[in-house]
């Protein structure tokens, strides 16, 4: 059941198309996160939402109503800002009840939701501090509670992690997953972190240059991409593309030269016609490093220990540099040879228009 | 020994401050405590607190404290009041934002002098005035502004002198208001209102309270306005404390009883001062 729904959302600005024909369905109670580069119109698409930019076309319906010229105070939205936005003058009980006091809704009953707000994100001993007296993770805590306490329809979040410090984030995180676990509540985030978008995600919306590149959950778009930039922009690190010289089909294997290597490939994974040349994608964990009976071969050129696992960077014959995951302990060294195994079953082929043609092995 | 050195350093300034504000200070005390006109030169024996009395029953002496208070206030309410409206109203972009701001600013630079003139003949004047002219237009009797509201008058000249100052201290200050919060205060479901009353109006409180203060040091003190106007009358309606030592001092050459006025003067704006800076200091904290 389609809660809030975007149709051909656009958004001009006076010499600038911000967002060119965004649709979107979500259902009540999911989790979307916006991810995309900078500049890519996530904010603005967040910001079109919450009614705190005008949309220049198409419409937004929230729980079967078209809100898309109602004010963002009608709207029944909350928001969480990336520099929070705590009114600096007002107690953080106030600041949590300044929703409530505007509704008009009765004293006790303002008192019991803002004490239900500060013990499930433990602001009790905070209530009667302004905002300035407060720390970066507090005042964050007191920015969710302000949206929590109205019990909103949707919750839009821009960003509301990037200020704090890595251990705060991956704590803040937790909570906003256990947030939405205990609440229910629609949410909309948008980040430029790819793992609070893989972590947090129902669905991950990825969006570029104004436009959503694909919709999925996060293992979909890990494995089945639709797209080089969609490819390219989930994983950390990024996927490798190789170009491939040649491909030829022998009945039900193709066979794709790789840099002088023939590599085969079930024909069932192709889907459309045999293109004349293709890009092949491997994620640097689907590679391996091996003693003989490789691939691919390439000279070290540096490798970065993470401590729970390795990066070798490698440089193949072609003068291309590849990622490839290696044991934590490796031994190895700058300027070796190495020989690379690729895992083919994780294989993704590109077309020169750099569109997907290749399914996963499931789908064959 | 470093601080010997660093006192010994700061001493000129520090001499020089006093030496400065101390013989102005204590010649006016010494001048109040003897008697000093200029129409009986050599007659400057000690009074004690006769000029004192002399001021303090003077039949000008009530009317002109409670004129400085009055103009003090009216002003200072009119300003803000005014100023943190009309810097709301033109906070936001609109066509012509620049040219209506340096309107609104302009008045700041016409000496005190000119305004008054400006006033006086431009607008308040009963047979060529604007204010005359728009009233027999619309069928009513002209007024005699300067005649038969004095003060008022007076009161609207230094308000508009003094609005321009305001509107340039709250426009600055709105422009460092954080966006986000009016845009959370938005989702929260605040309107127009509630927004300027419960965020602009407190990030104002500071602000505020410096016009506040900056604004009573200049109007205890308003002279040229009155003197060009109305000339402290009819009688004393519009004379203040300033403009009554003037009086006595270089109408009646009473040296003695105007500088006994200069110290009543400078008590009286310590007592408006402490009271303001309980009033509006507590702000400044926020
Ligand atoms: N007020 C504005 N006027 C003109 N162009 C704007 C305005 N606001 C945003 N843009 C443009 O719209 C595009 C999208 O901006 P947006 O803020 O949505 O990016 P974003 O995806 O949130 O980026 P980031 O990850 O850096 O926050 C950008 O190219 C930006 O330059
Ligand atoms: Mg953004």
């Amino acid at each position: 059941m389609t809660y809030l729904a975007i149709t051909d959302l656009q958004k001009h600005y006076d010499n600038y198309h911000a967002l060119r024909g965004i649709n979107l369905s979500i259902s009540e109670g999911e989790f979307v996160v916006f991810v995309g580069p900078s500049g890519c119109g996530k904010s603005t698409l967040l910001r079109t939402i919450a009614g705190l930019e005008s949309s220049t076309g198409g419409s937004i319906d929230l729980d079967g109503r078209d809100i898309t010229e109602v004010a963002s105070s009608k709207r029944d939205l909350a928001m969480v800002f990336q520099s929070y936005a705590l009114y600096p003058h007002m107690t953080v009980a106030d600041n949590l009840s300044f929703a409530l006091r505007l509704a008009k809704v009765s004293d006790a009953e303002i008192k019991d939701k803002v004490r239900s707000v500060s013990a499930s994100l433990q602001l009790d001993a905070l209530l009667e501090r302004k905002p300035k007296e407060l720390s970066g993770g507090q005042r964050q805590r007191v920015a969710i509670g302000r949206a929590i306490v109205r019990q909103p329809k949707v919750f839009l979040f821009d960003e509301p992690l990037s200020n704090l410090d890595a251990a705060l984030r991956v704590q803040m995180r937790l909570e906003l997953a256990r947030l939405h676990k205990k609440l229910g509540t629609t949410m909309i985030y948008v980040t430029h972190d790819q793992v609070e978008a893989m972590t947090l995600a129902d669905r991950v919306v990825i969006l570029n240059a104004g436009q959503i590149e694909q919709v999925g959950t996060p293992l979909e778009l890990y494995r089945q991409p639709n797209s080089r930039f969609v490819a390219e922009f989930i994983g950390t690190p990024k996927m490798n593309l190789i170009p491939a010289n040649r491909i030829v089909r022998n009945e039900d294997t193709l066979s794709i030269d790789l840099l002088g290597q023939q590599i085969p490939f079930p024909a069932n994974r192709l889907k459309g016609p045999l293109p004349d040349s293709v890009v092949i994608g491997i994620r640097p964990e689907h590679m391996s490093l091996v003693e003989t009976d490789g691939d691919l071969t390439g000279r070290i050129e540096l490798v970065e220990h993470l401590g729970s696992e390795a990066y070798a960077h490698l440089q193949l014959s072609s003068d291309q540099t590849i990622i490839i995951k290696a044991p934590a302990r490796t031994e190895l060294k700058d300027g070796q040879e190495v020989n690379i195994k690729i895992d083919v079953s994780e294989i993704i082929l590109f077309n020169e228009s750099d569109r997907v043609i290749s399914v996963i092995p499931e789908e064959a | 020994m470093k601080r010997s050195i660093t006192r010994l350093l700061m001493a000129p300034s520090v001499i020089m401050l006093l030496v400065w504000m101390i013989i102005p200070l204590s010649m006016t005390i010494y001048f109040s405590t003897i008697r000093y006109n200029l129409l009986y030169p050599g007659q400057n024996n000690f009074v004690g607190w006769m000029n004192f009395e002399f001021f303090i029953t003077d039949p000008g002496f009530i009317p002109a404290v409670s004129n400085t208070l009055i103009l003090l206030l009216s002003v200072l309410i009119i300003t803000v009041v005014v100023g943190v409206m009309l810097s709301a109203l033109i906070d936001k972009p609109f066509f012509g934002q620049g040219i209506v701001r340096v309107l609104l600013i302009s008045p700041f630079f016409i000496m005190p002098t000119v305004n008054a003139l400006i006033w006086k003949n431009m607008m308040m004047n009963p047979v060529y005035g604007i204010f005359a002219w728009i009233s027999e237009s619309l069928g009513f009797e002209p007024i005699d502004w300067l005649s038969s509201y004095p003060l008022m008058s007076v009161i609207i000249m230094v308000s508009w002198q003094w609005l321009p100052f305001a509107i340039l201290v709250f426009v600055t200050a709105l422009q460092s208001q954080d966006t986000e919060q009016k845009e959370a205060a938005q989702m929260d479901g605040a309107t127009g209102w509630h927004i300027f009353r419960y965020l602009t109006i407190p990030h104002l409180a500071r602000p505020i309270a410096v016009v506040v203060m900056i604004e009573t040091i200049f109007l205890l003190a308003v002279f040229a306005e009155i003197f060009v106007s109305t000339g402290g009358g009819p009688g004393y309606d519009s004379t203040n404390l300033a403009y009554l030592i003037y009086n006595q001092a270089l109408l009646q050459y009473d040296v003695g009883v105007a500088s006994a006025g200069g110290l009543f003067a400078v008590l009286l704006a310590n007592i408006v001062a402490i009271f303001l800076i309980r009033a509006v200091g507590k702000n400044l904290t926020v």
